[in-house]
């Protein structure tokens, strides 16, 4: 080897823009590609039914997303940071069905411990996070598969609150839950405003904050990350702890939305919750997607089941009218990605 | 190239002195009382064939494992407790073979990774100031690189160089490299020689692993062998010459004591599998080779020159970019394994547990997998296939219970054995064997080196795809790859040394 050399052109090429100009990025606007759709969705049914665009309906479509978007919120924490967890479907039925029960009469299909109502709350989200916490010993301590595992999990919780219930619903509910899915502020339910804030905090914190940056670290290469001094395990079990208290409180909007903890809350949620990930640009392989984006795709997912009902579809086609959608979705994220999927 | 002798000056402790190092891993003994003293502002030469205990030492300089017995110095400090990574990496940065970036986030964040908003802070991130200090921080050490690049997009040698960047800015002013050179172009190494030359005038010491020598009399001021768990040599690299430096790594171990000389293959012997300028991007390109009926060639060539894909290649475990290959003068379809099987190929792919072997089959069944036909209309008969497998058994001295024994039951070398044996149920006008010997002890070692030369003897073709000297000398004639490129041939008779040295890159004297 020669020891006087010049510099490389195509080191200089590779540096496209020097002069401190933002450059053109197709990866930063993956995270925007769903507002032009959700636009489009808007004129779709605007032309559809007059009906649609009256705010009355606009709000209708948040709050009926209020439960998913904040299961979605969870799961996005999960998959960016390299996991994934089922089990969320069922721990959006037990927590708030355990936590009735407690404090029902038996009258109302209550275990008959009349614990005060004041706790149902309080039980609820411990409720979430235990059953977090114990995913995330299996995972982490035991080494465990996530997927079963967390499929497992799924299993037991939907048959725990069968066993506690007898499979009945629970509609002796106390005030407190009824609070926020049937109080409005400022004309828009306080269920929409606790959920758009949850969004806020999850996206600041993600975009501005070590502790939110080290999900993607973790998620894009776990290796990297211990070597940079990031508790790997700690930080994913955080994660998701914080995915079972975020599901146990999408327990909590829906009971108080419907007034009652049905015998199947949330049961096959979790098929929705994938979608609005993966179409909000969440790759299944962690470490890629924001929260944003994630939002964008409960939205995307709303509008269309609100056009599809306003358009009179009927109710039987609109789960084909879903996978189509998420098999679509996929294909456009691979065509913008450039890149294959596993 | 700077000398100052290895005897260390008062005032300048050296940067790391390990003495008296011994590492175990069960019955393996990876370190054995090996040591290294590494000078300030000296680039330190690491050399050694595989198994020579280069990792394990680089894994003890990093804190990533901890010595069974020896001592650990930095500076004249003792090393830092295992669980204090923040010391370690104050101390030692390492750029290793596998990357620790993370793709998805940009050049900018990966380099202030877990330390986004400063050292230890937790407030918010500042991205435009982190991108500022990415900038500075790259322009600081001549890397041309965009910070808001994401970093999958990054070359192998700006990723290597953004490694050091990000190390040298923890405050380390120890790097080693771990064979860094081995996934860069001509172009690249010269690229980061320039920029550890240009670091060694700032202070920067360096510890290169390299498997090419050549690289080391260009970089390096002093060098240390490691042969067989020990410390063989070091000595400055003005002061050796590069056979005196594959005598150390090669040692005087005895020949193999098996005579494999066959007599000459006749030039008139049909050939068997042949390769026309086949080339796959990336890492091989023009191999032009050609095998006869009762001939042994060896391809050879150390980790990144392109061996085993070329091997790869030519079964249709990949599929070349350009060129052909013709097995009995049939050309295969590429990047499709059943039409060169269909022509007459036989092959041992490179790992047995991946692409070898099904584990919970049997032994039966793993060695009659490529038989087209064992019995009319795609009916297995179960008959057929024993008979066969235990001729398979008889033929290779196969040890195991029976043909229904589970693969998963028998030792590295029967394994291997019953892979074979599968290659040649077809039997096949060529084969091919890619590294068939790794894991493998002596004894099976030399059983199945001995079928290759019988099955020459009776007229097949055998490709020998290996960096294991013991392995080529079964062989007529040995085909070196360096760098994707044909490099050179050795005829029958060839020497260990002269075989390192072309596998090393170094022009044989």
């Amino acid at each position: 080897m020669s020891s006087t050399r010049q510099t490389s052109p195509e080191l200089t090429e590779a540096v496209p823009n020097r002069s401190g100009q933002p450059v053109f990025r197709l990866a930063r606007l993956r995270d925007f590609t769903l507002v032009p759709a959700i636009i489009v969705l808007l004129v779709v049914g605007a032309l559809i039914s007059p009906v649609f665009l009256s705010s009355a309906n606009l709000i209708n479509v948040l709050q009926q997303q209020t439960e998913l978007s904040v299961l979605v919120l969870a799961e996005s924490l999960i998959l960016i940071s390299g996991r994934i967890d089922l089990s969320l479907e069922s721990t959006i039925g037990l927590a708030p069905a355990l936590a009735v029960a407690l404090v029902a009469p038996t009258s109302g299909y209550g275990l008959g411990t009349d614990w005060p109502q004041w706790t149902a709350i309080p039980v609820c989200l411990a409720a979430g996070v235990l059953i977090g916490a114990f995913n995330g010993l299996l995972i982490m301590k035991f080494k465990l598969s996530g997927f079963i595992v967390t499929l497992g999990m799924l299993i037991v919780i939907r048959g725990l609150q069968t066993g506690i219930t007898g499979g009945q619903s629970l509609s002796t509910v106390p005030d407190s839950f009824l609070y926020l899915g049937s109080t409005s502020w400022l004309t828009v339910p306080a269920s929409v405003w606790v959920c758009g804030l949850l969004f806020v905090i999850g996206i600041v914190v993600l975009g501005y904050f070590r502790s939110g940056r080290s999900l993607y670290a973790i998620g894009g290469n776990v290796d990297a990350a211990r070597a940079a001094g990031i508790r790997t395990d700690r930080v994913a079990w955080i994660v998701l702890t914080v995915g079972g208290l975020l599901a146990a409180f999408a327990g909590l909007l829906m009971t108080g939305h419907f007034g009652s903890v049905s015998a199947d809350q949330g049961q096959n949620m979790i098929f929705q919750v994938f979608a609005a990930c993966v179409i909000g640009g969440i790759s299944m392989d962690g470490g890629k997607g924001t929260l944003f984006g994630a939002l964008c795709g409960v939205l995307a997912l709303g509008l269309t089941n609100n056009i599809l009902t306003l358009a009179g579809v009927s109710g039987h086609w609109l789960q084909a009218i879903y996978g189509a959608i998420i098999l679509v979705a996929l294909v456009l994220a691979r065509v913008t990605s450039g890149k294959a999927q596993d | 190239m700077v000398d100052d002798g290895l005897v260390s000056t008062p005032d300048t402790n050296p940067v790391v002195v390990a003495r008296g190092i011994t590492k175990r891993y069960g019955a393996t003994t990876a370190l054995l009382d090996a040591g290294i003293v590494i000078e300030p502002g000296h680039t330190h030469g690491l050399v050694g064939r595989n198994g020579a205990g280069k990792s394990t030492l680089v894994n003890i300089l990093t804190g990533l494992q901890r010595a069974d017995v020896g001592e650990l110095t930095f500076a004249g400090q003792p090393a830092p407790a295992i669980a204090d990574r923040d010391g370690w990496r104050r101390r030692v940065a390492c750029v290793y073979q596998k990357s620790t970036i993370i793709p998805t986030l940009s050049v900018a964040e990966n380099l202030f990774l877990n330390r986004q908003s400063g050292q230890g802070g937790n407030g918010p991130i500042g991205w435009r100031q982190l991108r500022r200090r990415a900038r500075d921080l790259l322009a600081a050490y001549e890397v041309e690189v965009d910070p808001d690049q994401e970093a999958r997009d990054l070359t192998v040698g700006q990723r290597q160089m953004v490694e050091i960047a990000r190390a040298l800015s923890l405050g380390a002013r120890f790097v080693i490299l771990d064979e860094p050179t081995a996934q860069l172009d001509g172009k690249g190494i010269g690229r980061l020689f320039d920029r550890m030359r240009s670091l060694r005038a700032n202070g920067v010491t360096f510890l290169f692993i390299s498997h090419h020598l050549q690289e080391v009399f260009d970089i390096c001021d002093t060098v240390t062998v490691f042969r067989d768990a020990r410390h063989v040599l070091t000595e400055p690299v003005a002061d050796i010459t590069p056979a005196g430096l594959i005598e150390a790594m090669t040692g005087d171990s005895a020949a193999g004591d098996t005579d494999y000389t066959r007599p000459p293959v006749p030039s008139s012997a049909d050939v068997v599998l042949a390769t026309e300028n086949l080339a796959l991007e990336g890492h091989f390109a023009d191999v032009d080779l050609a095998v006869r009926a009762g001939e042994v060639v060896g391809v050879t060539g150390v980790g990144g020159s392109g061996r085993i894909s070329f091997a790869e290649t030519v079964v249709g475990l990949r599929k070349q970019t350009a060129g052909s290959v013709r097995v009995a003068g049939t050309p295969t379809k590429p990047g499709h394994v059943p039409s060169a099987l269909a022509a007459g190929l036989g092959f041992v792919p490179q790992d047995r547990h991946k692409e070898g072997l099904i584990p919970l089959l049997s032994v039966a069944e793993n060695a009659t997998l490529t038989v087209a036909s064992l019995g009319r209309g795609g009916f297995a008969s179960p008959r057929l296939r024993r008979s066969l497998a235990w001729k398979s058994i008889d033929d290779l001295a196969i040890k195991t219970d029976g043909p229904d024994q589970p693969v998963a039951g028998l030792s590295g070398g029967n394994a291997q054995k019953v892979v074979l044996a599968r290659a040649l149920a077809s039997d096949p006008k060529a084969l091919v064997l890619i590294s068939p010997t790794v894991g493998v002890d002596v004894r099976s070692r030399e059983s199945l080196l001995a079928v290759v030369d019988r099955l020459a003897r009776a007229g097949t073709g055998v490709l020998v795809v290996s960096d294991e000297i013991e392995d080529l000398r079964v062989c007529d004639r040995v085909v070196v790859l360096l760098h994707g490129r044909v490099h050179g041939e050795l005829p029958a008779g060839w020497t260990d040394a002269q075989l390192v040295a072309a596998m090393e890159g170094i022009e044989s004297t």
